[in-house]
């Protein structure tokens, strides 16, 4: 772990109270997840007990204490995707990538997700993938996706001018 | 995610004043009348998805190449709540509604309609159950019908362009408040208008405003409830992508009217585009002096800063919500004492919903008496629903207080898809209910709802149809619960895994008699002994659907049949030997290889590695139809199948 960087990202939160949440954020925007050092130092700076500290990044969907993949696919499980199907979606892409939900593959390529409703109910079911949503998703579609080359499929879904 | 580069104009004054506010509003409406025709292409989080980027772009790209600027502009607004046949765009004056608009189009629409005033019929609204076409979105069913007050703004105003809301009214209530109004004032107004809270509770917000501003103390805060968890639902969401002005005047007037000078919006970090909006919005309204210290000369400081909520539904509770913000970990703590008395860092705490004060701008602008008019005797005003499910036309919808579900339904969702007969609706998210097709005339308000089993909860609408399976949806439903669960109360924590335990086995055929007993019991346990608002009100999925549907519960029970055919291990695919052709389609299609047969062999499907995803079934030519799927133990196959 890159300890400047760290130690950056703290000085700016210097003397706010109640930042614990904001400087995991920022922290896990750094480093894609929360490594363990970068806990015990938050702890410190903070002069918090590392205990609370690991009570609240455990608590929130949103921080991961361990390494994600390149790629995050969070399969959406709203109600209004749960009954076009996210179920079966969430099952093949399991299949497809060989991990369960919540896993990261051993190459570090993909992570696997669920995710609570993106709000694009009316566009069910949709999957994120890392920051752009694909709306009405089929299985076939989601196999093209995780088979093919990712980079390539989202570049040519935004040309970017 | 394709953000919009906002611009961002130099200010070389401040709105020191009311009259300054309007002197602006007079001069920018003067100036816009220059431009004749508009593009409206919309901008929210959908229509990006399916692609509203690259159709803005290339309709200023080609505009410019035409050198038409001068007679055409091209505007990013906020989400019409028409989110499926995104993208959408209007053409401006008339409001010619084209959908599924692609960047291929482009030349068509300018060509066609902005030059020649030839309207393109194959990127109209089609009424799916008349098949007739619809040019304006004003005569659209689905937006004919509803009753925009709150949504208003929503496809018309840029969210990213302040100058544009002020153009509409914008902060025109804010300055009446501030200007001509004491707080006690606004307060009052607030209360006459009836208006209730909008994320759940339904709590009178004027009452709220007024213990706040009553209880002594050095500093208040004003907290904006934009964490949005409940699944199904997107009304908050909309909103502050679309119109986060609206949103943060209705906190300034909060924060004048209660004493507060600082205003805190919560938002769920999975909505970025809502995040970056009303950063926006909040720092182009800074800029012009709206918001910081000393607004418009009368002593009052206002400044609102957005936090990023870590994903915790519970989070949305007010005080797990307060807990969070604090830098702890989100659970609900028992009230009283009630936020507005005791709330974030100790201090009176206004919280309120997204949805609440973005109306509140609307009551001041029109009066109380205006807004009290809305709405029936008990519930006044209008609600935001989020319609989805089974209805043909799904999205955003606003409707007076007292419209039946019916009317919703039918009217502006335009009926069930598909053809399969109506089952029920699901009002309310993970704390609401089913309702059946017999309380369909039910006036939509807090307490018929209430009565009926539900709540109206944040305003989601699923509608199921007889291919939903209600078992299953409660399921769902305590699944999400016992997930979202932050564990303090035993009730809650293992009331809801063992509810949900005890529903799964029930969609596995493995249900037993008693369940529905014991899964009642456990509602009661979980309604008296939780502290928050998800424990009480996580059984009412299940217990309303017990009550409503609770043959279907027996048959999955005691004949281990799921009569909607969705809770695959009570279902089986078969090939009926008389009507199949071996034509080898099903055989080749099956993902995991499960049909036996060969070209003029009749064939078969192996049970022991069926899937049950139903390709056989799609894939077998309609005048055939060989693939049949049924429910009920499997032992009936042959009879049944022949
Ligand atoms: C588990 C739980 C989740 C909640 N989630 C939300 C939410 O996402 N948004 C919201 O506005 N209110 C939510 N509420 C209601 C809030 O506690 C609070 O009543 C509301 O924000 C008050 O605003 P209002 O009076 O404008 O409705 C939730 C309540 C509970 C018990
Ligand atoms: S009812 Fe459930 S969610 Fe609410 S405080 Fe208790 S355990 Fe937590």
């Amino acid at each position: 772990m890159d300890n400047h960087k760290l130690n950056k990202i703290l000085l700016v939160f210097e003397g706010k109270k109640g930042s614990l949440i904001s400087i995991l954020q920022r922290v896990q925007e750094e480093f894609g997840y929360l490594p363990e050092e970068a806990l015990s130092s938050i702890a410190d700076f903070l002069s918090l007990p590392p205990s609370q500290v690991f009570s609240v990044a455990t608590f929130y969907k949103h921080f991961f204490l361990s390494r994600r993949g390149d790629h995050i696919i969070s399969i959406c499980q709203g109600t209004a995707c749960h009954v076009c199907g996210a179920r079966d979606l969430l099952a093949v892409a399991e299949k497809i990538l060989g991990i369960k939900t919540g896993q990261t593959t051993p190459d570090y390529k993909y992570s696997l997700e669920r995710v609570g409703c993106l709000g694009s109910c009316a566009l069910a079911p949709a999957v994120l993938i890392d920051d752009e949503v694909y709306s009405k998703m089929t299985p076939d579609r989601l196999k093209e996706l995780l088979t093919g080359d990712l980079d390539k499929i989202k570049a040519q879904k935004t040309p970017r001018t | 995610m394709g953000r919009p580069i906002l611009k961002q104009p130099e200010r070389d004054h401040k709105i020191d004043s009311h009259d300054a506010l309007q002197g602006l509003r007079e001069a920018l409406i003067a100036a816009g009348e220059t431009t004749r025709k508009e593009v409206r292409v919309c901008c929210g989080s959908s229509c990006i998805s399916s692609g509203a980027d690259s159709v803005r772009e290339a309709f200023i790209d080609q505009i410019k190449e035409l050198e038409l600027e001068e007679d055409i502009g091209v505007k990013r607004v906020g989400c019409h709540g028409f989110c499926e046949g995104g993208p959408n765009v209007v053409v401006a004056p008339e409001g010619i509604f084209y959908q599924h608009v692609t960047k291929e189009d482009v030349p068509e629409i300018i060509s066609e309609t902005l030059l020649e005033g030839r309207v393109v019929e194959r990127l109209l609204y089609k009424d799916p159950a008349t098949d007739k076409r619809y040019i304006y979105k004003r005569d659209i069913p689905f937006f004919k019908k509803q009753k925009r007050i709150v949504l208003k703004n929503c496809g018309h105003v840029d969210p990213a362009d302040i100058e544009d809301y002020i153009k509409v009214d914008g902060f025109e209530a804010f300055a009446r408040a501030l200007t001509g109004m004491t707080p006690e004032g606004v307060i009052e107004e607030i209360k006459q208008s009836g208006l209730r809270g909008r994320g759940g509770a339904g709590f009178p917000t004027g009452i709220k405003w007024e213990t706040a501003h009553n209880t002594p103390a050095d500093k208040r805060y004003i907290i904006c409830n934009g964490n949005e968890g409940d699944p199904g639902a997107f009304m908050d969401r909309s909103v502050m992508e679309s119109d986060p002005y609206s949103v943060i005047e209705g906190m300034m007037i909060a924060g004048y009217a209660v004493r507060a000078s600082k205003g805190i919006i919560y938002v769920w970090s999975g909505y970025p585009l809502a995040v970056h909006h009303l950063s926006d919005a909040i720092a182009q309204a800074t800029d012009l002096g709206l918001l910081g210290h000393d607004i418009m000369g009368t002593g009052f400081d206002f400044n609102i800063e957005i936090i990023k909520g870590a994903g915790a539904f519970v989070c949305g509770e007010e005080t797990a919500m307060i807990a969070s913000i604090e830098g702890k970990s989100g659970r609900p703590r028992p009230k009283p004492p009630y936020p507005a008395v005791q709330g974030l860092w100790g201090r009176p705490t206004v919280v309120n919903n997204v949805e609440t004060f973005a109306t509140v701008p609307r009551i001041i602008l029109n009066g109380s008496d205006w807004y009290s008019k809305i709405g029936t005797a008990q519930d006044k005003g209008t609600k935001i629903f989020s319609l989805v499910g089974k209805v043909w036309n799904r999205g955003l919808v606003e409707v007076e207080m007292g419209t039946t579900l019916r009317e919703i339904i039918y009217d502006i969702g335009g009926g069930i898809q598909g053809g399969r007969p109506f089952k029920a609706v699901q009002t309310g998210g993970p704390s609401g209910g089913c309702i059946p097709e017999e309380l369909l005339d039910l006036p939509v308000g807090y307490e018929s709802l209430a009565e009926a089993g539900s709540v109206m909860g944040s305003g989601g609408l699923l509608v199921m149809d007889e291919g939903t399976c209600i078992v299953n949806i409660a399921r769902y439903f305590l699944d999400f619960a016992q997930n979202e669960s932050c564990g303090q109360c035993s009730p809650c924590r293992i009331g809801t895994k063992q509810m949900f335990k005890i529903l799964d086995d029930i969609t596995k055929g493995k249900g037993e008699p008693g369940d529905i007993e014991i899964l009642l019991e456990l509602s009661d346990a979980l309604k008296k002994g939780s502290v928050c608002g998800l424990g009480m009100t996580s059984p009412n999925p299940v217990v309303s659907s017990i009550r409503y549907f609770r043959k279907e519960y027996e048959e999955h029970i005691y004949e281990k049949r799921c009569r909607a055919l969705a809770c695959k291990p009570l279902i089986h695919y078969h090939i009926k030997k008389y009507r199949c052709k071996a034509c080898m389609r099903c055989l080749r299609a099956c993902p995991v290889g499960a049909i036996i047969g060969a070209k003029w062999q009749v064939h078969e499907i192996d049970q022991s590695k069926c899937i049950k995803c139903g390709t056989c079934m799609k894939v077998c030519p309609p005048r055939f139809s060989a693939v049949e799927c049924i429910t009920g133990p499997i032992e009936e196959l042959g009879e049944k199948g022949e």
